[in-house]
């Protein structure tokens, strides 16, 4: 708004069709905006409607509680239930949480607070190369590195839910540091300053005033986290072993929702198996809009 | 005000930028909607033409992506030779190639297996273009393992047999390999290994649950070839220094065993038919049992019939 006034005062005052000619201007520009802004959503109600369409009459087909509840896939005799995926969605990404946020928080606090500038100069770089890395990289390196390593340690072939959840806490490092230095950096100098003028240590200041009063930005770091754990499905299809079972040890194989979808897509029949594997998709994206809504939630509520 | 300059030029150079490719984006889109219609015109009239006699015209296959390598070769000699005829292939699965040249949406369904009983009673001419052998692998370094018997494999795969002490090797515990549902390979693998159970009065898969489930044959392969433990099965064509084939009822899996009709676990690559066929599809089946077309199944790794 400024640098148009600006451009009124000085380009156009001699020259009325000017200030005209940037008024049409504007609008064109707005409208490109407004256009660019319904792309987004536009193609968010194009995959829902496609994804539903196919998806619910399988969903009804099959009985609902049957195909979240049921533990049995065997797609030649239509028997379909994706129970087993679910819970291992779940828990790999919950196991991710475990890891990936203490690590990631800690981080955060270190970037934004502790760290001397050279070293920000190289853990920053770093965290955004490693957002930077596709994740079929990080299945191969789960592949070739991590699950001959558990084989080795633990026995068992080292496909499965611990593989998954190592890689995934990986991968949800950078969205979990990010999102957590830009809150912390947020916070108002005066909380610290105070804190510190009380006489309480840096650390304690930490802890006690700086993390309670990002808290919404770093819950927002956590969710944002799990959506990216329970949606990646490259990096889990070449590590998690994919048998279709409810793990019972951190050491089972297992297979995820989305690898599921993925693994199964190319060779099912059009049909009832295929329109299942849509259904899994509803079911996937269920789940990442209760997320969403939890955050809203937070980011509305805790901020306050 | 030269930031406000800069950033019109900006806008406007983005402007033209999408304006531009929305225009690009918009002629080719009806570029190949063109396409697809010429096409189309020209597949009609050809079929019209195609009634009297000379190969001209399309060729439809579709079905199992192991036949799929194998039929796609064949077709570019084939193509090379006869411009006129256009061969298209789409990799299915074997199913649903059984059941596109069952209802005719293919003139040609291709399938990496026997026909299912209910399969062989819709009447469709079968053509054996290729045999392909499954090898049972192990990790090289499990030495005790060279020879199994069907039914040892057979309940390793089930998850009866746990233990490769059980077969007469290490004390250490068996990690089955096995490939996604749907896959050619899994099924002529499971129909014979009998390697199938019924739940609720339907015939499933009965391999264990416990089983990692690979990708595709080089996956299998290189999940094999990392455990010292691990079992799997794969194509002939797949096989190399970094996995180590066993011998099934004392049979190795090589070509001359799978000719002779001793290794046990091979399959047919199948090329169906329903009813009459144009004479451009006839052209094609023709040249796939040609001496040229026999070549191309052996350079894509399959055994030739002749």
């Amino acid at each position: 708004m400024e640098a148009t006034e600006l451009n009124n005062e000085y380009e156009s005052r001699p020259n009325m069709s000017k200030s005209k000619w940037t008024e049409i201007w504007e609008k064109i520009v707005e409208i490109i905006f407004f256009l660019s802004a319904c792309m987004a959503i536009v193609s968010i109600a194009i995959i829902t409607f496609f994804i539903f369409i196919k998806g619910v009459p399988a969903i009804a087909e099959i009985g609902l509680f049957d195909f979240i509840f049921k533990t049995d896939w065997y797609p030649e005799a239509e028997i379909l239930g994706i129970g087993a995926m679910i819970v291992a969605s779940i828990y790999a990404t919950l196991g991710s949480i475990i890891i990936g946020v203490p690590i990631g928080l800690l981080t955060a606090v270190f970037i934004a607070e502790l760290a001397p500038d050279w070293m920000i100069k190289i853990i920053k770089p770093a965290v955004e190369l490693l957002a930077g890395i596709p994740s079929v990289v990080y299945g191969f390196f789960g592949l070739v590195i991590i699950v001959p390593i558990i084989d080795r340690t633990f026995g068992g072939g080292g496909n499965g839910l611990l593989a998954a959840i190592i890689i995934l806490s990986f991968m949800i490092l950078p969205t979990i540091i990010n999102i957590s230095v830009t809150a912390l950096k947020a916070v108002p100098r005066e909380y610290k300053e105070g804190s510190l003028a009380m006489g309480a240590s840096h650390i304690q200041t930490i802890f006690k005033v700086m993390i309670p009063a990002a808290k919404s930005g770093i819950f927002a770091a956590i969710i944002l986290g799990i959506g990216r754990a329970i949606g990646e499905t490259m990096a889990v299809i070449l590590v998690a072993g994919n048998s279709i079972q409810i793990p019972f040890s951190i050491l089972d194989r297992v297979r995820p929702m989305t690898a599921h979808i993925a693994l199964e897509m190319s060779y099912a029949a059009p049909g009832l198996h295929e329109n299942s594997l849509f259904a899994t998709g509803v079911i996937l994206f269920i789940f990442i809009m209760i997320l969403n809504i939890v955050l809203n939630f937070i980011t509305s509520k805790v901020g306050e | 005000m030269s930031l406000f300059r800069k950033s019109r030029i900006l806008v406007l150079a983005l402007v033209v930028l999408l304006a531009f490719g929305a225009l690009v984006g918009c002629s080719k889109g009806e570029e190949t909607n063109n396409d697809v219609q010429d096409e189309n015109n020209s597949q009609e009239e050809n079929n019209n033409d195609n009634s009297n006699d000379s190969a001209t015209g399309t060729v439809e296959i579709a079905g199992s992506t192991s036949v799929q390598p194998v039929a796609e070769a064949i077709a570019e000699a084939f193509m090379d030779k006869n411009s006129g005829v256009k061969v298209n292939i789409q990799g299915i699965g074997s199913s649903a190639g059984v059941k596109a040249a069952h209802n005719k949406t293919a003139d040609i369904g291709t399938a990496s297996r026997n026909l299912k009983t209910e399969e062989e009673g819709w009447g469709l001419t079968k053509h054996i273009i290729a045999y392909d052998g499954i090898a049972v692998v192990v990790h090289p370094s499990n030495g005790a393992i060279e020879d199994l018997t069907k039914e040892q494999v057979s309940k390793i795969f089930e998850g009866e047999i746990t233990n490769w002490s059980e077969v007469g090797g290490n004390d250490a515990e068996i990690i089955v390999v096995s490939r996604e549902a749907g896959s050619g390979t899994r099924g002529a693998f499971e129909e014979i290994m009998e390697l199938e159970k019924e739940v609720d009065g339907k015939k499933v898969s009965a391999v264990t649950r416990d089983a990692i489930i690979a990708e595709g044959n080089g996956t299998v392969r290189q999940n094999v070839a990392q455990k010292e433990n691990a079992i799997g099965y794969l194509s002939l064509a797949y096989l190399n220094d970094t996995v180590k084939p066993v011998e099934i009822d004392g049979t190795a899996p090589t070509v001359e065993n799978i000719l002779a009709d001793k290794y046990p676990v091979s399959r047919p690559f199948l090329m169906l038919t329903n009813g009459d066929v144009t004479p451009e599809v006839q052209a094609y089946l023709d040249f796939v049992f040609s001496e040229e077309g026999q070549a191309k199944v052996a350079e894509e790794g399959a055994i030739p019939v002749k």
